[in-house]
């Protein structure tokens, strides 16, 4: 009884939260409507028993890409009127998008018992492994090189983001700590006995 | 409803004392972390610390408490109000949530659950945002620059972060806290984590925002950083968040590189085994946080480019090539876990 209860507190809020997400006038309270949906689906995730993709979840998406694109939106200020204007543009389009998704759903689930396909093997027994492990079975053997072609694309995909980000900008102090610690006393002090009103030239000084 | 009572309502009630005792506990332990920060600080700087409300000034805590709360709650004008409440809320909540999954004991914990270890990561993740938040709602420049400061800083180390756990979870092959710590750990595997020990208990430090990367709240330029514009109560739900998450982060360290509950060095013999485990688990979270003040009476503040370097360009790849490392070794001395 608790865990429909459960399930049904999770999905309103979800759904509810989505909703507004899209709604809510200012995009800071979107972004954290966009979370409470994060939270909820990690909810309904460890309802049916996946404990670790929950989590993973949160980590991934609560912990690190909300926490990006709240900092954006922060940064940006974005300019609701100029937003409305666009709103009538990209109407017809949005509506084209939205009804193909509609239909998609509707195709599946019309055809819903149809459609499962039985699974290539069967699922582990919950009970004598945890979905971690089980996950991992998987993923590290039959999986094996699609895991790994995945890894090499976020990699690739990575260094492409720090390639374009990189400019090398002149006029800039930078520290270098290797050559900070590198020096020793001889190059750096020099003790000069001064004759009174003669004074003395700095090395680096001279122009 | 016979079954009703049985199943969820007396367990229910069970569980809301646990939550009870460990919150308080928490909070006790919290309230005289400030008490002995102060007067070690003040020791270690040659001066006396609290001294004046109640014997050798233990009552300070409590003193200061009373008096944030007895002051008059001030709302910045252009402040989202909502966000601007929801911050301390979130900052203290996170910080508490966390300790339903800390192991007292082998039997003493609130939930035992099998992914203990990402709960913790996810929690402590998720302490960003009562700070990002705080910087943003009063619609102040310097709690903002402070809030940007510090999200970026936590981003970063949570990385490094990240891969340290890995290291461990190499060497005991479980994601369930309780069988963490009392996983068979053979000496040399101590030795070999005690690098990643120090990176830890570093990245600790700049999770926390605490000196010497206590950059957030850097009063010699931004003011007071993030919560500036925070008086009252509200300022002290974030004074004790940040408190609360600094002895969590203590915690994980002991759990995960200490031993836990378990007495030192591997000492399981008569004297040291009839001391309770909790006791034990106190001692080793009470060292690891005389370090962090430590640090703080030491160090000077690091600045802002010299702390993303350290994050990003040292810990970074020497916690990733070090997880290579600690899985080359165990291969090789053929004892990963599971075998």
């Amino acid at each position: 009884m608790i865990i429909e209860l459960a399930f049904y507190l999770f999905s309103a809020v979800l759904i509810a939260a989505a909703a507004g997400v899209v709604f809510a006038k200012n995009p800071v309270h979107s972004v954290l409507l966009l979370i409470l949906c994060f939270f909820n689906a990690a909810g309904l995730m460890l309802l049916l028993g996946a404990e670790f993709l929950a989590l993973i979840m949160v980590i991934v998406y609560v912990g690190a890409v909300a926490v990006l694109f709240l900092f954006v939106v922060m940064m940006l200020d974005v300019n609701f009127e100029q937003l409305r204007k666009g709103f009538t543009k990209f109407l017809p389009f949005g509506l084209g998008v939205g009804g193909v998704l509609l239909a998609q759903l509707i195709f599946v689930f019309s055809n819903w018992p149809a459609m499962i396909v039985s699974p290539r093997q069967p699922m582990p027994d919950p009970t004598q492994v945890t979905n971690t492990e089980a996950l991992g079975r998987i993923l590290y053997t039959d999986y094996f090189y699609i895991f790994q072609i995945s890894g090499i694309i976020l990699l690739v995909a990575m260094i492409g983001a720090i390639v374009l980000t990189q400019r090398t900008r002149g006029g800039v102090l930078r520290q270098n700590i290797a050559q900070q610690t590198q020096r020793t006393r001889e190059e750096t002090v020099e003790m000069v006995n001064v004759a009174v009103g003669a004074g003395i030239e700095i090395p680096g000084d001279a122009k | 409803m016979e079954n009703f009572y049985e199943t969820y309502a007396v367990p229910g009630f069970w569980m809301l004392l646990g939550v009870l005792a460990v919150t308080i506990v928490v909070l006790i332990c919290v309230a005289y972390i400030t008490y002995a920060e102060r007067k070690v600080m003040g020791a270690m700087q040659l001066r006396q610390g609290p001294s004046t409300v109640g014997p050798f000034g233990l009552l300070q805590p409590f003193a200061d408490g009373l008096k944030l709360m007895m002051k008059e709650n001030i709302v910045p004008t252009g402040a989202d109000r909502f966000v601007y409440y929801l911050a301390p809320a979130l900052t203290f909540v996170f910080a508490l949530v966390a300790w339903a999954v800390i192991p007292f004991d082998s039997k003493l914990v609130l939930a035992n659950i099998n992914v203990g270890v990402l709960y913790l990561f996810a929690i402590s993740s998720l302490g960003v945002y009562g700070i990002i938040l705080a910087g943003w709602a009063p619609n102040s420049r310097y709690a903002f620059l402070g809030g940007l400061r510090s999200a970026a800083q936590m981003v970063s180390y949570e990385v490094s972060l990240g891969l340290v756990i890995v290291c461990v979870l190499l060497c005991t092959g479980t994601l369930n806290l309780v069988e963490l710590v009392e996983a068979p750990r053979p000496f040399w595997q101590w030795i070999l984590l005690f690098p990643m020990l120090v990176v830890f208990f570093i990245s600790a430090l700049a999770e926390t925002n605490r000196a010497p990367f206590d950059l957030p709240e850097g009063e010699s330029e931004i003011v007071g950083g993030y919560n500036v514009e925070y008086g009252a109560f509200a300022f002290a739900l974030f004074f004790i968040g940040e408190y609360a998450n600094m002895m969590l982060l203590s915690g994980m360290t002991v759990i995960l590189f200490l031993g836990g509950w378990l007495p030192p060095f591997g000492m399981d013999f008569a004297p040291f085994t009839w001391i309770p485990g909790p006791v034990w688990f106190l001692l080793k979270i009470a060292v690891v946080l005389f370090c962090f003040v430590w640090a703080r009476a030491t160090m000077p503040r690091y600045r802002y480019d010299q702390l993303m370097r350290l994050g990003w360009k040292i810990f970074l790849p020497f916690s990733l090539v070090y997880v290579v490392f600690v899985a080359g070794v165990l291969l090789a001395t053929n004892s990963l876990p599971g075998q």
